[in-house]
């Protein structure tokens, strides 16, 4: 009996030993292929930046939703758009904070300087800041917005008008892309008045759920959770980025639990990685295409009947097995099916040696041609084996006459050449930068693009031009897809490239990771993710 | 003493201008440039591409940027990496210690067991002992590292959990950089959990890098030393009664030290070569991986400073074994 208090006042003290440990900060490591090109996305192209930059630190105006291609409001709560498509009015959320660091304690919430500052360094060439830090906006100049944006105004703290030059109806889409992330003009100033305007690129003050802690190059980065973000605290405490390149060494990481996460696995640890309790394998299809291109400047690929032709000679679907292992999907439009306005009533031209016989023999080839075939000599979401692809293509048109001659450059050269037009057939591919169809259907084969972008066929069809251009220029979503949808079928119909595969996405986490979700983009957002003990 | 150094200064300093020429020629010769290894599956427009390389630079004669570049190294400036925006030799510098640390502990490891494995080798010729640490030497000489790493990785940290898998200390630590060397940050911080875990970070890399130094160091003593205990002063010393371990470790490890001095010198230069790989691997933060990415992304400064510096230390080392040899043996001074 006299025991009973003792123990009464044990199971009464217990928990509160308990307890901190229960509690103990939550953190999550993620293992990453490699080190963020530096903290300000505005100059960089890559996702591995992204990832470590822009996600976890800053916001943008509008966002996309975790783990989708819809945009929904970030720092501007709503928006108008004038009817003609040239004025977008945001009104910006209320009662945001920036980050409080060591460089740097805002006096003042966000408002609408911020967004001045963060487009006008980059759209402005006068612009004090423009210079800063070497002054090359790669995204945004690729996207083209100085082309697009006329003017950025305040109208007051809370609004900003921007006025285009020319009806854009992807610019949302394109607004929500990392290159537009917000930072501090307060920031700004302090460091522009103390003589080192340059520390904003690398010391990074933003709204976004987590704030970073440190830095060190190649090993690792650190951030904690943004105490007061403005759509709640992140339900994890601490996030660790553990750079590690080699895709084994990952794995054998995520493996012993040394993180929780792991970026890029090998194609060959997938069948291991699916059978293993502890982890996890997500999977996704991938916002990308993999094709074939003709070059249709050049004999005798600028004969319709000739492209159709070696669109029947291929057989895709040995080519996925072969290639993608399973983990792809074979390609009948330029753009994957996760995107909006994907016509899915198109029909694939069928793997018929026979018929692609006869259609070279009608354009005048009735034994064939010899021609090049270019390998791209690097690794790609969606193409992981391009010469091995180039085999079996090669031999695919050997059955119907045609001669191929693989031929392949040092990557940078091979772009260089591509983009000079200098092949008759080569390999290539893209991945999706913000899920709008003009990102793939425009980027890569508008009559602009053919003269010095990404249309490597050099194909200016009027008829498919007409259809995206006007769709790009209505803001009506119905109407857009149906001109989309229409410029699929003009698409197939002329063959500039043959269409080949979408990869699927894999990432393995362990079992304790809750709600980590896939992007689409292929980017690693942890703000909604959740450990469970 | 002097002489012999001045001597040997003046060979280092066109050694040095052909490195320079030599890595500044190379890198500008590798196709593409950092504009279209940025730009992507995307391109550039022709206008914008022809725009940023002028204001960078590139656009003028390749002699002139390397004149251009000379003056700005012999004024201490390596420029900014394209891709970075950093200062090159700042970025050099954050990882260097991580290279060295990892190679002096590699270099460590292939002396303190090949040293003593060569003897012992060449002291018990013909023996089983002689045959089992040559035949070992001559594996870990053929050893891929990469297939190395991993089987030490899956055995030790993946099977038994001894060790860490990557990195150089738990990602739980965080130690101020002040030297660069984490053993030494560590110390400084007082904190002995880091130190540990740096330590242990450090087991499975140094052993990897150390392996192949380790083999070629073994070789070189034993057949060095059978050499040396041949020669006519050892018999003499034999022959005066001196016990066997006075011989071996002061009559005969003196010159037979020499060559094995050279290989040492020598494979610290590979060390810092092959110490790219093991950093892959292990996501050591050197400057072996800083150098490969800076390549495939053409990022001139940043190579043409990584190259000079790398060759600069590796020059050192070399003038450093130089240097040693006229301690070991004066006869090697005094000779020039």
């Amino acid at each position: 009996m006299t025991l009973r208090p003792l123990s009464l006042a044990v199971a009464l003290a217990l928990p509160l030993f308990v307890a901190p440990a229960a509690q103990a900060a939550k953190t999550l490591v993620y293992c990453s292929e490699g080190s963020p090109e530096g903290f300000n996305a505005q100059f960089y192209t890559a996702g591995t930046t992204f990832d470590a930059a822009s996600q976890p630190i800053y916001n943008r105006l509008v966002e996309f939703e975790r783990g989708a291609t819809t945009i929904i409001p970030g720092l501007a709560e709503s928006w108008d758009i004038s009817t003609d498509g040239l004025t977008y009015t945001f009104h910006l959320r209320k009662g945001v904070k920036f980050h409080t660091t060591a460089e740097f304690k805002p006096t003042r919430d966000f408002n609408a300087d911020d967004v001045l500052f963060s487009f006008l360094r980059q759209l402005d060439p006068n612009h004090p800041f423009h210079k800063v830090s070497g002054g090359s906006y790669e995204y945004f100049e690729g996207m083209g917005m100085p082309e697009v944006i006329d003017k950025v105004e305040k109208l007051d703290d809370y609004t900003v008008r921007f006025t285009l030059k020319r009806a854009e109806a992807p610019f949302l889409a394109d607004i929500a892309m990392d290159f537009a992330s917000i930072m501090s003009a307060e920031y700004a100033d302090k460091m522009m008045k103390a003589g080192t305007p340059e520390v904003i690129d690398f010391k990074p003050v933003g709204t976004g759920p987590f704030q970073l802690v440190n830095y060190q190059k190649d090993a690792v980065i650190r951030y904690k959770a943004n105490p007061d973000y403005w759509r709640g605290r992140a339900k994890i405490d601490n996030l660790v980025f553990a750079i590690t390149p080699d895709a084994s060494v990952r794995y054998a990481k995520l493996d012993a639990g040394e993180c929780q996460v792991m970026a890029y696995p090998n194609p060959a640890d997938l069948d291991k990685m699916a059978k293993d309790p502890k982890i996890n394998l997500l999977h996704q299809p991938g916002l990308n295409i993999g094709y074939l291109s003709f070059n249709v400047e050049k004999k005798p690929f600028d004969d319709v009947r000739v492209r159709q032709a070696l669109n029947l000679a291929v057989n895709k679907a040995a080519i996925i097995e072969a290639i993608y292992q399973g983990a792809g999907t074979v390609a009948k439009n330029p753009i994957p099916p996760t995107i909006w306005s994907y016509n899915d009533a198109v029909k694939d031209y069928p793997y018929d040696p026979e018929q692609a016989k006869k259609l070279l023999a009608e354009a005048g080839y009735p034994n064939g041609f010899d021609t090049d075939l270019w390998a791209m000599p690097v690794q790609r979401p969606y193409n992981p084996n391009a010469r091995r692809m180039a085999e079996m293509i090669q031999a695919d048109w050997a059955k119907v006459g045609v001669k191929a001659k693989i031929v392949s450059y040092e990557w940078g050269e091979y772009l260089k050449r591509l983009k000079a037009g200098d092949h008759q057939t080569a390999l290539m591919g893209w991945t999706g930068d913000n899920g709008d169809p003009d990102n793939f259907l425009a980027t890569l084969l508008s009559c602009d693009a053919a003269k010095n972008g990404s249309n490597y066929s050099k194909w200016c069809y009027a008829p498919y031009e007409e259809l995206i251009t006007k769709a790009r220029s209505v803001s009506d979503l119905a109407e857009r897809t149906r001109l989309y949808e229409q410029a699929q079928v003009v698409f197939k119909e002329q063959a500039p490239w043959i269409t080949i595969a979408h990869s699927v996405v894999y990432q393995p986490v362990r079992k304790e990771v809750e709600d980590f979700r896939i992007h689409p983009f292929g980017l690693n957002l942890f703000y909604g993710v959740d450990l469970k003990k | 003493m002097l002489l012999f150094l001045l001597r040997r200064l003046g060979v280092l300093l066109p050694t040095f201008i052909g490195v320079t020429a030599i890595a500044f020629a190379l890198v500008h010769l590798i196709p593409g440039d950092p504009l279209e290894m940025l730009a992507g599956e995307r391109g550039m427009d022709p206008l914008r591409h022809a725009r940023l390389m002028h204001e960078m630079g590139f656009d003028l004669p390749l002699w002139q940027q390397y004149i251009d570049y000379i003056d700005k190294v012999l004024h201490g400036d390596l420029g900014l990496s394209i891709n970075t925006h950093q200062p090159v030799l700042g970025e050099f510098m954050t990882l260097f210690p991580a290279t060295i640390e990892l190679s002096l502990c590699a270099m460590g490891f292939a002396v303190l067991v090949g040293l003593p494995a060569g003897m012992l080798a060449a002291v018990r010729r013909g023996t089983l002992l002689d045959h089992s640490v040559m035949g070992l030497s001559l594996t870990g000489y053929s050893m891929p590292i990469f297939w190395w790493a991993l089987l030490l990785i899956l055995l030790f940290s993946v099977q038994l959990g001894w060790t860490p898998v990557s990195g150089r200390i738990s990602v739980m630590f965080w130690v101020e950089p002040v030297t660069g060397f984490m053993l030494i940050d560590t110390l400084l911080a007082g904190d002995w959990d880091a130190f540990w875990s740096a330590l242990h970070h450090l087991v499975l890399p140094a052993i990897v890098l150390g392996t192949i130094p380790l083999a070629v160091i073994a070789r070189m003593t034993r057949s060095s030393m059978m050499e040396v205990i041949r020669e006519d002063y050892i018999r003499v010393a034999r022959a005066k009664g001196l016990s066997p371990q006075r011989v071996i470790f002061v009559h005969a490890l003196r010159n037979a030290l020499i060559p094995v001095v050279t290989v040492i010198g020598l494979q610290t230069g590979t060390l810092l070569a092959g110490a790219i790989l093991t950093e892959t691997i292990f996501a050591w933060p050197g400057v072996g991986k800083w150098l490969i990415d800076s390549i495939s992304r053409r990022d001139y400064p940043a190579v043409q400073g990584g190259i000079l510096l790398v060759a600069a230390i590796v020059m050192l080392v070399n003038l450093l074994v130089d240097v040693l040899y006229g301690l070991i043996n004066p006869r090697i001074r005094h000779a020039r």
